[in-house]
């Protein structure tokens, strides 16, 4: 019921003209309720933002809220596919709902394009042609994390809940980091309670502390691990630090390292104009999320403009040309068609009254992932 | 494994014990003396820590806040349940879970519009910033205290406004028979009213006092509505003596098991593995005691019915 009601609040229909003057259904699934709302928002909000600007009038969005379940995630995709007989998807969030989504999804020969979400099992031998990732792959960020804690710490506590992109997570760090592991634990996916953590880390005779907790979970974490005293620093990958959730984390943030593959300040003419632009229509600043599904868009926007939609080979060699002005700077897709791209390592600062980030250093220049080789796909 | 630890972890097991408690004393109240199920006890909770995140960051006090918590929580109540509440009580269970859920959908989609999707931003208050020392060399987090203090101060408050007072003595009434004291000349739809306040602005108290340990956004309340759940069918539905007893017990069963288990499985099991599945053991374990406290005593702990 709670879906019937948010998918009908969330259904927009979105116009927007190009090359290829055909209709062009989009199907977007994310997370719009719930608390994990604040990532599938900004998701939605760019890509609309970055379709509206296009102003292809062919091009029609289907946009529902998966409330952050896998079961309700899969019964979308099929009304998607069966009843509005989407051309594209795109929208997932989160890697359990891509893992029950997306294999189903390419097998019926619909292409999906990742904006965010991308576990390590669909990197691999699973790879798919009809799958483009165009966000990361799940352990990179988490690898450049490890490559820093490396360099600066000797035995860091581990976290991260316990779904498949929290094992992709600290998969990914142990990939990097060569000193020794205080401790690792896996916590409940939505858990807001972090005090028998906490607990076990002031107990670990820890140096640092590296967590992955996106969304809610991280600001639950930052709050209550300020408030025990335990002291020792903190870092993770941008999604504990990104802009949805660093005005409810607090000054507690400010100073705490983490990676990723965008920020807000990285100088470029697309990242320029992107910020403007959401800023201006949202009035607020754009998150990872944000900028990983404008990037998507404009990927998406960019094969358009070089072939037709319904000749799906056509279409796919389009998308892997990749050729279209990232945020992020220089972008281009692996054999596995997930990204080749730099991963910076940034820090929390304050502008003014409103927390950010800026970059202090590169961790990774055209990172690629673990996983490609195994993929078959050529 | 060292003593301070232990007692570190038994402490947060309490603290989580007590706040369940408030939820499920309202709860249980509700459904004791009016026979309602009430799924949008949740919502209250959500109310109390948006009002309280709003007031004071209006304010600057988070004291003013928790204060405007319980007044919000307990208005929502009352006001829900004149309009939509009190059309239930003749109605079964049925007809109540249904409407209570479209509450909850209302509340949600409700305050999203109001507050919008992201979380709101709500600090513990200086004078509870900080950690203690703890006995045995550990520390502890100041605020985590102070709420189980609270939680104290609520049992026993509860205890004798239902032991001592005349109120106190109309909800028993109340709950061993609705017609009689309505014979009797008792107005039992202002009682009504006031036992669903109550009952809210507990949720409300709750809900501030989380807030500012977690995160303010909408449907934090519903995970802790099903923990609420689970304590009042444990406690015996109707008890509040069975709620803190319940609260307890889930809250220590709960810390101890996310704690204990990975680190007993990792004698067995591989330390990756032992993690893996004793964090997928940790968040069942709970339902394996309500499974077998009910086995044993099928109405609970301490049942009011009984």
């Amino acid at each position: 019921m709670k879906s019937i009601a948010a998918g009908i609040f969330g259904l927009s229909l979105v116009a927007s003209s190009l090359a290829y003057a055909e209709p062009v259904k989009i199907g977007v699934i994310t997370t719009l309720s719930g608390g994990g709302a604040g990532l599938g928002i900004d998701m939605r909000d760019a890509f609309t933002l970055a379709m509206k600007q296009a102003g292809n009038e062919e091009i029609e969005l289907v946009i529902e809220d998966d409330a952050q379940k896998p079961e309700l995630a899969v019964q979308i995709a099929e009304k998607m596919i069966q009843s509005d007989k989407v051309d594209l998807m795109t929208g997932i969030i989160w890697s359990n709902l891509a893992m029950a989504v997306v294999p189903n999804v390419v097998a019926q020969d619909i292409i999906y394009l990742s904006p965010n979400a991308g576990p390590s099992a669909l990197a691999g031998a699973n790879c798919n042609p009809n799958y483009f990732n165009v966000a990361y792959q799940n352990d990179n960020f988490h690898e450049a994390m490890g490559q820093y804690a490396s360099e600066n710490y000797k035995k860091t506590f581990i976290l991260a809940p316990n779904y498949p992109a929290g094992k992709d997570s600290l998969t990914g760090f142990k990939r990097f980091y060569k000193g020794e592991l205080a401790g690792e634990l896996y916590t409940q996916v939505g858990q807001t309670d972090y005090a028998a953590e906490i607990a076990q880390i002031r107990a670990s005779g820890a140096d640092s502390v590296f967590f992955f907790l996106p969304g809610g979970m991280g600001i639950a974490f930052m709050k209550q691990y300020a408030q025990s005293g335990v002291g020792i620093p903190v870092m993770g990958p941008s999604f504990s630090f990104s802009q949805d959730v660093l005005p409810a984390v607090g000054d507690a943030a400010l100073g705490v390292k983490n990676s990723a593959s965008w920020s807000k300040d990285l100088d470029n003419e697309a990242n320029k104009k992107f910020v403007e632009a959401f800023q201006a229509e949202y009035g607020r600043l754009p998150s990872i999320y944000a900028a990983q599904s404008w990037d998507t868009a404009n990927l998406i926007l960019s094969a358009l403009s070089k072939a037709s939609v319904k000749d799906k080979e056509a279409f796919r060699a389009a998308l892997k040309e990749a050729d279209f002005a990232s945020v992020r700077g220089d972008f281009e897709f692996n054999t596995n068609n997930h990204p080749i791209q730099d991963i910076y390592i940034r820090e929390v600062i304050k502008e003014g009254d409103v927390l950010t980030n800026k970059i202090v250093a590169t961790a990774f220049e055209d990172h690629k992932d673990a996983y490609a080789e195994q993929c078959q796909m050529q | 494994m060292s003593a301070a630890l232990l007692l570190e972890q038994l402490l947060n097991g309490l603290q989580l014990g007590v706040m369940l408690f408030l939820m499920a004393a309202g709860l249980t109240l509700i459904f004791g003396v009016m026979g309602l199920i009430n799924l949008a006890h949740g919502s209250l909770y959500m109310v109390g820590a948006f009002a309280c995140a709003m007031i004071a960051s209006a304010t600057g006090s988070f004291w003013i806040g928790l204060a405007a918590s319980l007044v919000a929580a307990a208005a929502a109540g009352a006001i829900v349940e004149v309009l939509v509440i009190r059309r239930l009580y003749q109605r079964d269970h049925l007809d109540q879970v249904l409407a209570t859920f479209a509450l909850i959908l209302i509340f949600s989609e409700g305050t999203r519009w109001l507050f919008g999707s992201f979380p709101l931003y709500l600090d513990i208050p200086p004078l509870l910033q900080g950690a203690v020392p703890l006995p045995g060399g550990g520390q502890y987090q100041l605020y985590r205290l102070a709420v189980i203090g609270v939680g104290v101060v609520v049992a026993a408050g509860l205890y004798l406004l239902i032991s001592r007072t005349r109120l106190g003595m109309r909800i028993r009434a109340g709950e061993s028979d609705r017609e009689m004291i309505a014979a009797l000349g008792v107005d039992i739809s202002t009682l009504y009213t006031v036992v669903f306040a109550l009952g809210a602005a507990l949720a409300g108290l709750a809900g501030a006092l989380v807030g500012a340990l977690q995160s303010v956004q909408v449907g934090m309340g519903e995970p802790v509505l099903i923990l609420a759940f689970v304590v009042i069918v444990i406690g015996g539905i109707g008890s509040i003596k069975g709620a803190l007893f319940g609260a307890v017990l889930v809250g220590v069963v709960d810390t101890m098991g996310r704690f204990l288990l990975p680190q007993a499985l990792s004698l067995m099991l591989p330390a990756s593995q032992a993690n893996l599945v004793g964090a997928a053991l940790a968040s069942m374990l709970i339902y394996i005691v309500m499974a077998l406290i009910l086995a044993i005593r099928p109405s609970g702990l301490f049942s009011a019915q009984s």
